[in-house]
């Protein structure tokens, strides 16, 4: 269906299934329970967690298909992002010509990174691109203040023209709509304990994460990214087989920098402010941690890597001492303080270190990352299964 | 007529003269073999060819069209295909991968932007991919990944895959190194069975019964420079041949 296959349509309809219920899934303790904290259904979350996702599906087409490991796409969410309040700035508070606008201006700039940094490959290659990003990053931090605003970020402002639009509404300026839908309407549904919101904001993301997604699904199984895979296999074999890989790699790089360009465009519809910060080589590494962590090379992979790191980053980093003596209660005051000072350094600040150490895991023991854990899960049952039917033949062995 | 004509070609590497005003020339449907003792520049001759290395001077011809600062994939587009040494192939593609990417290199040139196409429904490719994984006997591992295959194997789908392009002329570099006898009989079979196809081939080769099975004209090659060249039979004989692969003359 839509010109892909069963086994990809099925998995685009668990994906459309998971995004469209997220509000109820990420959201399964009740409201007053100990856990509630532990919710993740709340709208900036869960944009978050679809922004960062595109960001990773993006980036996955560049690195799981080519295996060129760029430093620097966070620079392409930056571009992306200022382009988008340009546009609000300038233009219309509608969050459409913003979101284009960021898609174009990603995808000029990582045309030109791209046409420099792939000159090498390999680390070389690497560093080109963080060298690009800094750059990228200083620049907007200091000499293009005027365009980025520097060290405040770029916000909207009462006298900002925009010409389509109205510059101020009852004196103050006005929100970010989808033809008139604010982006922060929401809907709010509560059902015994529990506490649903369903966010206008988070449904656009929604929709242009699947559209995102199906695109990267069509990539995959295109000769196009046929050929991107076979660079990563063997670069000179393909050159000796008559492909200039050139282009190829230019326009997975292209394309994985307009992926970043429409995350940053949506953070911008979500929250219409842009900071350098966004640039910084963190962000470059985050989006890197994602992919790997997900499983690069695979389709859905780089989206759970983004919703676990973006998890960790604003639910574990919540829990605090006193969330943990809350929990230690029942239990003698001394034995409750040692627990306490041995989770300390995992916890809250400390989430970091937590994150790191399942990473350190997951490429120790998973190098296929998430995706390779789902999968040999996968593989057990189905023995499993197996085993409980009489099995037809021994397996061949090998040759 | 001639498809293949090397004049004057020079290759230094720092001191060392690789090869030394070599002048070459390929019939076209022809067999020729270039042999030579280690070190003789036979690589380098085949590398400056493909468009791997430059020669210092000296021009290759394609027909008409020169080879000379072509990049490799221009060589290729061109008509001239290329078999390693060591197997160069698409370790983590299946096979089946593995010769469709030649064959759509052919069909559609050295670039080609089909994001949307689907390429598991593009008929005409796989078709030709099974049909040239049959004619090499590998057709029932099409869905294997290609670096699982020995080393036997992995000759035979390179070998595939060149063939898969119908070039105009199959350059072979030691087609048969590191195999069985029977491997090597099997190879010398397949590329005699694709003779028949009128390709023009150039085979390195240091085995005899190799060159000697294969070959219609053979040209020797000892120290960058031509030192014989002629039909298999009269170049057992020579006796030059036999000092520079017994080395004998300049201790």
């Amino acid at each position: 269906m839509f010109g892909l296959d069963k086994k990809d349509t099925s998995l685009f309809f668990l994906v459309v299934v998971l995004v469209a219920l997220a509000p109820f899934l990420l959201n399964p303790f009740p409201e007053n329970s100990e856990l509630a904290q532990f919710n993740a259904g709340y709208p900036d979350l869960m944009q978050r967690f679809l922004i960062f996702g595109i960001f990773a599906i993006g980036f996955n087409i560049l690195f799981g298909l080519t295996g060129y490991l760029s430093f620097g796409h966070a620079a392409f969410l930056g571009v992306g992002s200022y382009a988008g309040v340009w546009m609000m700035k300038l233009l219309t508070m509608n969050v459409i010509p913003a979101i284009f606008m960021s898609v174009v201006f990603a995808g000029l700039f990582s045309l030109l990174v791209g046409y420099i940094s792939l000159r090498r490959s390999g680390i070389y290659f690497s560093i080109l691109t963080l060298a690009f990003a800094q750059m990228s990053f200083s620049l907007a931090y200091s000499v293009l203040t005027p365009i980025t605003a520097g060290e405040t970020g770029l916000q909207l402002a009462l006298d900002d023209p925009r010409i389509i639009g109205v510059s101020a509404v009852d004196g103050s300026i006005p929100a970010a709509n989808l033809f008139g839908l604010p982006m922060r309407e929401s809907f709010e549904l509560a059902m015994g304990g529990w506490l649903f919101t369903f966010n206008a904001g988070y449904y656009l993301c929604a929709v242009v994460m699947l559209a995102a997604f199906y695109v990267a699904i069509r990539i995959f199984r295109s000769p196009f990214g046929m050929m991107l895979r076979a660079v990563k296999s063997n670069q000179q074999r393909m050159n000796f087989t008559g492909v200039n890989s050139k282009p190829y790699t230019l326009a997975a790089f292209v394309i994985s920098g307009m992926y970043a360009g429409l995350a940053g465009g949506l953070m911008v519809a979500m929250d219409p402010l842009a900071g350098a910060e966004r640039m910084q080589w963190t962000a470059s590494g985050e989006v890197v941690l994602m992919t790997i962590l997900g499983g690069a090379g695979t389709l859905i992979g780089p989206v759970l890597g983004a919703g676990f790191i973006k998890y960790f980053e604003n639910i574990f980093s919540k829990i605090n001492d006193n969330v943990l003596y809350e929990w230690f209660s029942a239990l003698p005051d001394g034995l409750a303080d040692v627990l306490v000072f041995v989770i300390h350094p995992f916890i809250g600040k400390g989430w970091h270190l937590t994150l790191g150490i399942m990473f350190m895991l997951i490429v120790i023991f998973l190098p296929g990352g998430i995706m390779e854990g789902i999968e040999r899960l996968g593989r057990l049952f189905s023995r499993k299964k197996k085993s409980e039917t009489p099995s037809r033949a021994a397996p061949a062995p090998a040759e | 007529m001639e498809i293949l004509k090397v004049e004057g070609v020079n290759k230094s590497f720092g001191g060392l003269k690789a090869l030394n005003n070599v002048n070459f020339s390929v019939e076209e449907g022809t067999v020729q073999a270039i042999i030579g003792p280690n070190g003789a520049g036979k690589s380098t001759f085949l590398n400056c060819m493909i468009g791997r290395l430059a020669p210092d001077t000296g021009t290759v011809m394609f027909g008409d069209i020169s080879l000379t600062g072509l990049k490799p994939h221009e060589i290729n587009q061109v008509g001239v295909s290329r078999v390693f040494q060591t197997p160069e192939i698409f370790g983590d593609l299946t096979l089946l991968e593995n010769i469709m990417i030649p064959a759509l290199a052919k069909r559609d040139g050295e670039f080609a932007l089909h994001a949307f196409a689907r390429v598991d429904q593009d008929a005409e490719i796989r078709d030709k991919a099974t049909h040239m994984l049959e004619d090499v006997g590998l057709a029932e591992k099409k869905d294997t990944i290609a670096g699982s295959l020995s080393r036997g194997d992995k000759r035979r789908l390179e070998l595939a895959m060149c063939l898969s392009q119908d070039p105009k002329l199959l350059l072979l570099d030691e087609p048969t190194a590191g195999m069985s006898r029977a491997d090597t009989n099997n190879t010398i079979d397949l590329l005699k069975r694709i003779g028949d196809r009128g390709i023009t081939k150039v085979v390195i080769e240091h085995d005899m019964h190799v060159v000697f099975s294969l070959a219609e004209k053979v040209t020797v090659l000892a120290q960058g420079t031509i030192i014989a060249e002629g039909k298999p039979e009269d170049i057992k004989g020579d006796p030059r041949v036999q000092e520079a692969y017994l080395g004998g003359a300049h201790l």
